[in-house]
């Protein structure tokens, strides 16, 4: 090694032959370059790749139901009731002798509509509730004996028993769904508030002269929005599926209104000898609720990567 | 040194936190992490506060933060009474007495870039004239912890402990605080790391004149560090003295008992470890007189009954300990011979 590379201050001529000096090391902050652009993101996160391209696709047809080759989905003929898949009918036709392609496509809108409302408001409610109640001892103590109270009902026959004091409507569906699944979101927002009040870097923050509303806002809520983001993802797909349900049933969307679950409830006395009026319906619901649960997986390991699992 | 203002003045403080059971949520009892402890911190010194995990050394530290309301006692910082101040005068008061925690991960949240950590208290204390002199005081922040200016944008997890651990440096220092505690800053870095943390918050308290709440169970790196050391037992203060003097010739068995326990890097080096029996009894029901003992080897009667208070010798050291009122011939901590572990 040089004389030049030693460090300032040191005389070259006391160290002894054989030995160098160790230069002090710099803070050099690496340069971070993961692989960007689509490709790179597709190898990091393929779970979320998948169901995000699977969501995106049912969000076009639902975006894009009138022009996919579709006709009226209510238009009925009766003359050609309950037809075998075809060239005209391509998903076949119902009893009344709807298109059910048409109606599985504009199905699509409910559902969607429907899982994205209710993860979004029983977040926004969930978040509000459980950010105050985390705070608050006295409002804790009230409010969630009120969600213990909630929860101990089943969230579909609570949604069931809130439809039966309504008329049906796509955004009482909403609604009844959103109310069932507040208490979860809350408590999730509660516990997490709970333990980030503990984290010494709120503790800081109090020493620093933050105002609690200020704390709640730039310390609580940023780190709380990763495991709500997750969970409103499942809240969809349950949303989804117990829409679905409340349709078949009936005590959710109007027959009027074409939803997977209005569908797969008017093809079940056929389900034996027409199984593909159930079928289809079925088989879009699934992909995707599967497409939601893949998105939230994906999510889930990328905001906590020791969570991380292959696929 | 005796001659600098007192800058923080702990008397008689408590902290009991009860704990709740049954089924209305009622105290069924105390723990008592802090009962009854008193010290006072000069500007530009350095107090240790040293004892087992468990014994009410953070519990201290959060005391005079004032991060939870205190069960008595009176804490004055820079003459105001802070105890009992209400929390919206106490926020502009925070401003001179800030915190460096023990786990460099935990103390910064991950959500918020470096400038946004470092520029919290300053932005609240409203120490910024204007925006550019808040980066100013940001880059100033981080130079004086020997980061690089460019770390202002990047997120805490792109920064390795040793270096987290200076990020929580700059930011208590960006309040211009009069005192620091260190909530065992340095406990949770490696060797290396630990000993550049610890040279550098000497050189900047040697620079910025700063008092410092030292507050570790390392005594190692404590007589590095300090002037003054107080030793905590079970939420009280056993002994408090300057380094020299309480590394040189404790006057309370518990520190003799500590000192013993430090690792000297010598294999040969002849010593008598003093070991402890048992272990440290709860602080929900500590044990009545002398706290100390159930554990201690030079136990009397009078311990058992009779609490002893911290009372100076000759030279200022304070200790609690019946021994002392023993003639000195028959005091076993004046025959133990000096302790391997000695102040340089």
């Amino acid at each position: 090694m040089s004389a030049t590379a030693l460090p300032p201050g040191i005389d070259p001529a006391l160290i002894p032959p054989g030995l160098a000096i160790a230069q002090p090391m710099p803070d050099v902050l690496p340069q971070v370059k993961p692989r960007k652009g689509f490709i790179g993101f597709l190898r990091r996160y393929p779970t979320m790749a998948i169901g995000g391209f699977l969501l995106l696709l049912m969000l076009g047809i639902a975006v894009f139901a009138p022009y996919l080759f579709t006709r009226d989905p209510t238009a009925l003929a009766p003359a050609l009731r309950t037809r075998e898949p075809s060239a005209q009918f391509w998903f076949g036709s119902d009893m009344l002798g709807r298109d059910v392609y048409s109606r599985v496509l504009y199905g699509a809108r409910v559902s969607l509509l429907v899982g994205f409302s209710v993860a979004l408001l029983a977040s926004v409610a969930g978040l509000f509730i459980g950010i105050v109640s985390g705070f608050s001892r006295l409002v804790d103590s009230i409010v969630m004996r009120v969600m213990d109270g909630l929860m101990s009902i089943p969230s579909i026959l609570l949604a069931i028993a809130l439809m039966a004091l309504t008329r049906g409507s796509v955004q009482n569906v909403i609604i009844a769904i959103t109310i069932a699944d507040i208490p979860r979101v809350s408590r999730l927002v509660r516990g997490v508030v709970l333990s980030l009040r503990e984290q010494p870097y709120v503790e800081a923050a109090v020493a620093a002269g933050t105002r609690t509303p200020m704390i709640m806002l730039k310390h609580i809520l940023p780190n709380t929005l990763a495991p709500l983001t997750v969970q409103a993802t499942y809240i969809c797909a349950a949303a989804m599926i117990t829409e679905a349900i409340l349709s078949f049933i009936g005590a959710g969307t109007p027959p009027i209104i074409p939803s997977w679950g209005n569908i797969m409830a008017e093809g079940r006395a056929l389900w034996q000898v027409k199984p593909y009026i159930v079928f289809f319906p079925a088989i879009f619901l699934s992909i995707t609720v599967l497409a939601v649960n893949l998105l939230g997986d994906g999510l889930r390991d990328a905001i906590d990567p020791r969570l991380a699992k292959r696929l | 040194m005796s001659s600098a203002p007192v800058v923080l003045e702990v008397s008689d403080l408590k902290k009991h936190f009860p704990i709740r059971g049954g089924l209305l949520g009622t105290p069924v009892g105390h723990v008592y992490a802090v009962d009854g402890v008193s010290f006072s911190i000069r500007r530009g010194e350095t107090l240790s506060l040293v004892g087992e995990s468990g014994c009410g050394k953070s519990t201290v530290g959060k005391s005079v933060l004032r991060l939870f309301p205190l069960t008595s006692g009176q804490v004055v910082l820079d003459g105001k009474r802070i105890d009992d101040m209400p929390a919206s005068s106490l926020r502009m008061l925070r401003r001179k007495i800030q915190v460096v925690f023990q786990d460099p991960f935990s103390s910064l949240n991950p959500r918020m870039r470096v400038r946004d950590v470092i520029a919290e208290p300053i932005i609240n204390f409203g120490l910024a004239k204007d925006r550019a002199d808040l980066d100013r005081r940001v880059a100033h922040a981080l130079d004086t912890v020997r980061l690089p200016t460019d770390a202002a944008g990047r997120w805490p997890h792109e920064f390795s402990g040793g270096q987290r651990q200076r990020i929580g440096i700059a930011r208590a220092l960006a309040a211009e605080p009069d005192i620091i505690v260190c909530d065992e800053a340095v406990s949770a870095l490696d060797v290396s790391v630990k000993a550049q943390i610890v040279n550098l918050m000497q050189d900047l308290q040697k620079e910025l004149g700063l008092a410092m709440l030292f507050i570790s169970h390392d005594l190692a790196i404590v007589e590095h560090m300090t002037h003054r050391v107080a030793v905590m037992y079970l939420g009280k203060i056993v002994e408090v003295a300057d380094k020299r003097s309480l590394f040189g010739a404790p006057r309370h068995p518990y520190t003799e008992a500590l000192l013993s326990a430090v690792p000297v890097p010598d294999p040969t080096a002849k010593r008598d470890r003093i070991v402890l029996q048992g272990d440290v009894p709860s602080p929900i029901r500590p044990p009545s007189g002398c706290r100390f003992h159930t554990r201690c080897p030079y136990v009397m009667d009078r311990c058992r009954k009779e609490e002893p208070v911290l009372t100076p010798d000759a030279t200022g050291h304070l200790a609690a300990c019946h021994l002392h009122d023993l003639p000195a011939s028959q005091n076993p901590l004046n025959k133990a011979g000096p302790t391997a572990f000695r102040a340089a």
